[in-house]
């Protein structure tokens, strides 16, 4: 009789320790509250000290602004500690795609938005410049190519590193998937739209950048910010990839990063709050520390 | 005591609630079957079927999209057909091994590791292949890239290897030992009455159990995505490679519009693929039994 007891209170514990996840103050921390529902609560209705805020943002699309994200929402925890900022690496079009659903509070893109994107409803609100940096294997002699050369290795014309002046080996090109912002735009700039032929089409930057650590004959192209020392960035037409020539547009392939909200659609306090701070030229050496160029304002 | 009428009234409660579980089962199989179908044709209505089945070339973000599956049937039939060329003699000698040979020390030891295999999740065979097998496959064959159909072929065998051992067995263990013995009075050796006692009777619990492994070699899309490649070429063994499964589960996060639709096509596809593989399976075994 004991033992039933013992088991139907533990059962009772259990049910009543489920239910402790519910409600609070509009913090879903098990659940996951849609964009309109997150409650506010602004102690003074003026602008000078920020308002204390709560809730969740729920932003999602690429992967190449993971570092940037990272930062901006670590150091915006401190401005509103209420505030929970969360991101998931899904792909370019995908976060633009989610956003014009309404299931996430900011779209993440990292490339330019396209005219059909915006004429369904997306406001592009641009928060760093990126380069998109051409990297190569450590073991790689090349240092430097010319756009052109990136073409042809694109497009498979070139086939063989020995022809660019390297060593013997078949040239492994890494791409990225339909959807990526990093192809959309290595792929404008470059001009080599709908004509690339890869070995290999990887779904986010981090995967890029693995692929070509482990295999001497691969090249790929990843997000300046992503890129470490594992991988070596070669020069474009001689001007090397950094925040600087980025910045002043002697680096050619480069494209914004875009926090993209749908138009009619009010953001809540929090989202707005956020996008206010990423915007802002506050964070500017945040965006710079994580590797990423602050827009020219 | 409950009277006579109340115990019947249970009974026959009990019984309704068990029918509803059992028709829980059926009415799923429905709803995802109408829900395929119906998601599925417009897109196939519009391309063409044809042009859709047996079109080479898929482009579906292209300016000029271009829908043709052709390839990622081909890659699913051939990674899966190599999947079980590898995976079927090696699991079912295993299994002729933990059933009929080995001493029980040993199976002590095999057995509980062929548990193990059956339950590593997927993503942790693609990870061991993206990080190990890939990279030797580049060596070994000296290609630009590993991730080839070769690579996702050794990862499906793998894959398979602990369903078939396991059903295999099985099938094996229940073969009546009135059968061997006669065998083994006859004059047979002991390995001759495995082959041809043992396994002809077991043979529909094998048959049995290589339906099962093709049913996951040919749903798997995980472990897939990190060896294969993923460009959508029509298949070779040592190019990169797109299946029906990374075809949908690659694109379908930002898909829209004509793309959205042709990805619910080919998932029906792929849904009859595996009825179409169960069906003739199925009559198979029954012709052999009559």
């Amino acid at each position: 009789m004991k033992k039933k007891t013992l088991a139907l209170l533990l059962s009772a514990a259990l049910c009543v320790g489920m239910l402790a996840g519910c409600g609070g103050s509009g913090g879903g921390s098990a659940g996951t509250p849609a964009p309109e529902t997150s409650a506010p609560e602004t102690s003074a209705p003026e602008t000078q000290a920020p308002a204390a805020l709560s809730g969740t943002v729920n932003t999602n699309g690429s992967t190449s602004m993971e570092k940037v994200m990272g930062a901006l929402i670590e150091s915006f925890g401190s401005v509103q500690s209420g505030v929970t900022v969360s991101y998931s690496g899904t792909g370019s079009s995908s976060g633009i795609q989610s956003i014009l659903d309404g299931t996430c509070d900011i779209g993440l893109s990292s490339r330019a938005l396209k005219d059909e994107e915006v004429s369904n409803g997306a406001v592009a609100h641009i928060v760093a410049l990126d380069g998109v940096a051409i990297i190569v294997n450590p073991a790689n002699t090349v240092e430097d190519l010319t756009v052109e050369d990136i073409a042809k290795l694109a497009t498979g014309a070139i086939s063989n590193w020995s022809e660019l002046g390297g060593a013997d080996g078949p040239v492994a090109f890494i791409g990225r998937e339909a959807g990526s912002g990093t192809r959309g735009a290595f792929e404008e700039i470059v001009g080599v739209a709908d004509q690339c032929v890869y070995t290999n089409e990887l779904t986010s930057t981090g995967d890029v950048i693995a692929n070509v650590a482990s295999n001497p004959n691969a090249i790929g192209y990843a997000s300046l910010s992503a890129v470490d020392d594992t991988v070596k960035a070669v020069k474009v037409n001689g001007v090397e990839a950094s925040e600087a020539t980025v910045q002043d547009g002697s680096y050619a392939i480069q494209r914004p990063f875009v926090m993209v909200t749908k138009d009619g659609a009010a953001p809540s306090d929090a989202t707005q709050a956020f996008l206010d701070y990423a915007m802002s030229g506050d964070v500017a050496d945040i965006i710079r520390a994580a590797g990423a160029v602050p827009p020219v304002k | 005591m409950k009277t006579k009428g109340a115990r019947n009234a249970l009974e026959v409660a009990m019984n309704i609630v068990f029918l509803i579980c059992g028709l829980i089962a059926v009415a799923f199989v429905l709803f995802i079957s109408v829900y395929l179908v119906l998601t599925g044709l417009p897109a196939i209505r519009e391309i063409g079927l044809v042009e859709f089945l047996f079109g080479r070339e898929w482009a579906s973000t292209a300016a000029e999209p271009k829908f043709g599956i052709l390839p990622f049937i081909l890659t699913s039939v051939y990674g899966t057909a190599g999947a079980i060329l590898i995976g079927v003699p090696i699991g079912l000698f295993c299994a002729i091994f933990l059933a009929k040979v080995a001493p029980p020390r040993l199976t002590a030891v095999v057995r509980p590791a062929v548990d193990l295999l059956a339950g590593i999740p997927s993503v942790v065979y693609g990870l061991v292949g993206m990080i190990v097998l890939v990279p030797a496959v580049r060596e070994w064959f000296h290609l630009p890239d590993g991730a080839s159909l070769f690579a996702a072929i050794l990862v499906l065998a793998v894959m398979i290897l602990p369903s078939i051992i396991s059903v295999s067995e099985t099938a094996l263990k229940a073969v009546p030992p009135e059968y061997e013995e006669a065998s083994l009075g006859l004059g047979a050796t002991w390995i001759e009455t495995v082959f041809r006692v043992s396994v002809p009777a077991a043979s529909s619990g094998i048959a049995a159990s290589v339906v099962l492994g093709i049913g996951r070699a040919i749903g798997e899309a995980m472990a897939i995505l990190m060896v294969a490649g993923n460009v959508a070429n029509m298949p070779s063994l040592f190019k990169s490679v797109k299946f029906l499964t990374t075809a949908v589960a690659s694109e379908m996060s930002y898909s829209a519009g004509l793309q959205r639709q042709a990805l619910f096509s080919i998932a029906l596809v792929l849904f009859l693929f595996i009825m179409l593989i169960n069906v003739i399976l199925n009559t198979l075994l029954k012709g052999k039994k009559g």
